[in-house]
C-alpha cells in the first residue's frame, strides 16, 4: 500500500509530508531541529519547554529495553531561552510543545512562541513529572481548560494524550470541546525496570515511559478508539517505525504520524520511510484515514 | 540483544593519579575502541558520561555533585555501566596525540597501544600530569605546564610549534575547550584540520543519540553518537571554544 505525494496540511499545519519529529527526541537545539527537517521528516516537535528552566530527573535518564526506550528526563528545558533556539526556524513546521502546571502556565509559555511556531503541542501527558503532564492530562476538565487557554491565541493548537488512563476519549473529547486543532496520541506508556543486581529501580526517577516498537499496538488502540468520536484530525504517535506502520496507523484513524524512539537506530528515517510510503502510482491519504472503522 | 537495561560492575581497585584525578578500576571490562566513553551510573545519585581510560577503568577528575559521590566510593562498591557509545579515534598511521588535564584519559588507550609517535602533554600543574610515567615507556613524550613547574612553561600550543605537525597522518587531541580551540586553530593553519580529532564533552542525557541535549551548533550533530571525536575541520565554525549548553540546555559561555 502505497500514498500519493500530495500537499500535507492537519491540524492548521502544512507539513512537507506525514511524519513529523515527535517531542522530546533532537528537539532541544535549534540546530538539531533544522537537522530533523533537512534529514526528511515533515515537520519537527521541539522538546517541551515550561515556564522555568529545568536540569530534569537525575540519571539515568533513558535505558534500552526489548522493544524500545525507557525514560525519565524529567521535562528538562531552558524555558524562554528556547524562543533564541527556533526563531531562526520561523515560516518552517516548527510545533512548539510546551507544559504548565495550570492554564495560566500554559497560556503564559504559548505566547512567547507566538509568531514563532506553526503549532503549540500541549504536553499533557509525560508520565513522570510531578505537577505537570499526565497529572494535569489524566483530567478532562484540566484538559479542556488548558486547551482552551492556549487555543484561543489563535496559533493552531494539538493535544498530545496520555494512555495511561481507563478512557482516552474522554480526554480526547476534552481537548476538542477546548478548541483543539488536533490530537496526538499517544505519549510514553508509565512503566519501570529494576536491576536485579543493584536491587534498585534503573532510572534515577525509578518511573519512566516505554516509548518505541513495544507501544505500537497500545497506539493503534488509542487512534482508533479516539477516531471514533472525535472530528479533529489525529496524529498517531508510539512506536512506529516503517511505512507500514505509517499506512496501519493511517487506517486507524492518523491523519499524520510522529516518529521519536526509531531515529535512534535510523537518523535518516523519515527519508526511508517517505520513499517507502510514496508513490505517485500511490492512492489518496485520505482514502484509508480511519478505514479500518465499519 | 540480552534485555538487561543498565550492566552493573564492580570496582576492583582505586588508584590516585593526581590531588584531583582518581582511576577507579572495575570487573568485567568491555571490548571498546580507544576514544570511546560510557555512561556511569553512581547508584542512587546520578549517570555521567565518562572515557574509558582502559577496557576496564575509567580516569575521573571530581567536578560535581555526581564525581564527588564517585570518589566516596571502594573497592566492591557496584557502578551502573551503559555503553561503550560514540565512535571513537581513527587509526590512520603515525599519531601525534596532545592531551590537556584529564583529557589524558580518552587518549591512554591510544598512547598504550603504542601507536602514537609523539605526545605533547599538558598540565595546569606538574602534580597534575597523567599517566607520565606510563606513557613515557611507550612514545616520545613533551610536557607543558601552565607554571612551569614540569618541562614547558606555557600551553600546549607552545610546543606544538616545535613539532612537525603535518609530518603526522592524525592529530588526537583532547583537554579543556579552550585548549582544544586553541590547538584546532594552530592545526587549521598548518594546513591539516582535515586530519586532526578532537574528543568533544558536553552534557549529555541519554548517549545513545536521542535526546539532543548533546547537539552541537550550528549543524546539530550529536557529540553522543556522531562524536565524541570529530574532525577538526568541521569544527571550525562551531560553538566549539565559544559555547555548551548545561543540563536545561540553556547556554553557557566557555
Amino acid at each position: 500500500m502505497r500514498i500519493e505525494p500530495r500537499p500535507v496540511s492537519v491540524g492548521g499545519v502544512t507539513l512537507s509530508n506525514h511524519c513529523i519529529l515527535a517531542a522530546g527526541v533532537l528537539g532541544t537545539t535549534g540546530s538539531s531541529l533544522g537537522r530533523a527537517l533537512a534529514n526528511g521528516a515533515g515537520g519537527v516537535v521541539t522538546k517541551s519547554i515550561g515556564p522555568c528552566p529545568c536540569d530534569g530527573h537525575p540519571g539515568p535518564c533513558v535505558v534500552e529495553v526489548e522493544g524500545g526506550l525507557l525514560n525519565a528526563m524529567g521535562l528538562p528545558n531552558p524555558s524562554r531561552e528556547f524562543v533564541d533556539e527556533v526563531k531562526p526556524l520561523a515560516g518552517k513546521p516548527v510545533i512548539v510543545s510546551i507544559y504548565g502546571g495550570n492554564a495560566h502556565e500554559f497560556r503564559m509559555v504559548a505566547a512567547w512562541f507566538e509568531g514563532i511556531a506553526s503549532a503549540f503541542e500541549l504536553n499533557l501527558s509525560c508520565p513522570h513529572a510531578a505537577g505537570y503532564g499526565a497529572a494535569l492530562g489524566t483530567d478532562p476538565l484540566l484538559v479542556e481548560e488548558c486547551t482552551r487557554a492556549v487555543s484561543s491565541l489563535g496559533t493552531p493548537t494539538w493535544v498530545k494524550l496520555t494512555p495511561n488512563v481507563a478512557d482516552i476519549t474522554l480526554c480526547g473529547k476534552a481537548a476538542e470541546r477546548g478548541g483543539a486543532s488536533a490530537i496526538v496520541a499517544i505519549n510514553t506508556v508509565k512503566a519501570m525496570r529494576i536491576s536485579t543486581a543493584l536491587k534498585r529501580p534503573v532510572l534515577g526517577n525509578r518511573y519512566g515511559g516505554l516509548s518505541g516498537k513495544a507501544v505500537f499496538p497500545i497506539a493503534i488502540r488509542c487512534v482508533y478508539e479516539l477516531f471514533e468520536v472525535c472530528s479533529i484530525p489525529i496524529i498517531g504517535c508510539g512506536g512506529i517505525s516503517s511505512a507500514e506502520n505509517v499506512v496501519e496507523m493511517m487506517m486507524a484513524g492518523a491523519s499524520a504520524v510522529q516518529i521519536g524512539t526509531a531515529v535512534k537506530d535510523d537518523p535518516l528515517i523519515f527519508r526511508s520511510i517517505g520513499t517507502e510510503l510514496y508513490s505517485d502510482a500511490g492512492v489518496p491519504a485520505e482514502s484509508i484515514i480511519g478505514c479500518a472503522h465499519d | 540483544m540480552t534485555d538487561r537495561p543498565l550492566q552493573v560492575v564492580q570496582i576492583t581497585s582505586v588508584a590516585q593519579e593526581t590531588p584531583s584525578v582518581r582511576t577507579f578500576s572495575f570487573s568485567p571490562g568491555f571490548s571498546f575502541r580507544p576514544g570511546q566513553f560510557v555512561m556511569v551510573t553512581i547508584p542512587g545519585v546520578d549517570e555521567i558520561p565518562m572515557a574509558l581510560s582502559r577496557a576496564d577503568a575509567i580516569t575521573v577528575q571530581k567536578v560535581g555533585d555526581a564525581t564527588a559521590a564517585l570518589f566516596r566510593a571502594g573497592p566492591g562498591d557496584l557502578l551502573g555501566i551503559r555503553g561503550p557509545f560514540g565512535n571513537g579515534y581513527p587509526s590512520l598511521g603515525r599519531t601525534l596525540a596532545i592531551a590537556g588535564g584529564v583529557g589524558a584519559a580518552p587518549l591512554r588507550p591510544l598512547v598504550m597501544s603504542g601507536t602514537v609517535g609523539c605526545l605533547i602533554i599538558g598540565a595546569r600543574t606538574a602534580d597534575e600530569l597523567l599517566f607520565l610515567p606510563e606513557f613515557r615507556l611507550k612514545t616520545n613524550v613533551m610536557v607543558a605546564t601552565d607554571d612551569g613547574s614540569a618541562g614547558y612553561h606555557g600551553l600546549v600550543t607552545g610546543l606544538m610549534k616545535k613539532v612537525p605537525l603535518a609530518e603526522y597522518d592524525q592529530v588526537c587531541v583532547c583537554g579543556p575547550e579552550r585548549m582544544m580551540h586553541a590547538a584546532l586553530q594552530a592545526l587549521d593553519s598548518a594546513g591539516i584540520a582535515d586530519r586532526s580529532f578532537f574528543s568533544l564533552h558536553r552534557y549529555m542525557k541519554c548517549g545513545i543519540g536521542i535526546c539532543g541535549s548533546c547537539c552541537i551548533d550550528p549543524d546539530g550533530r550529536r557529540v553522543c553518537r556522531d562524536g565524541p571525536v570529530f574532525a577538526g575541520n568541521t569544527l571550525i565554525d562551531s560553538e566549539l571554544g565559544k559555547y555548551s549548553r548545561d543540563a536545561s540546555g540553556r547556554r553557557k559561555p566557555v
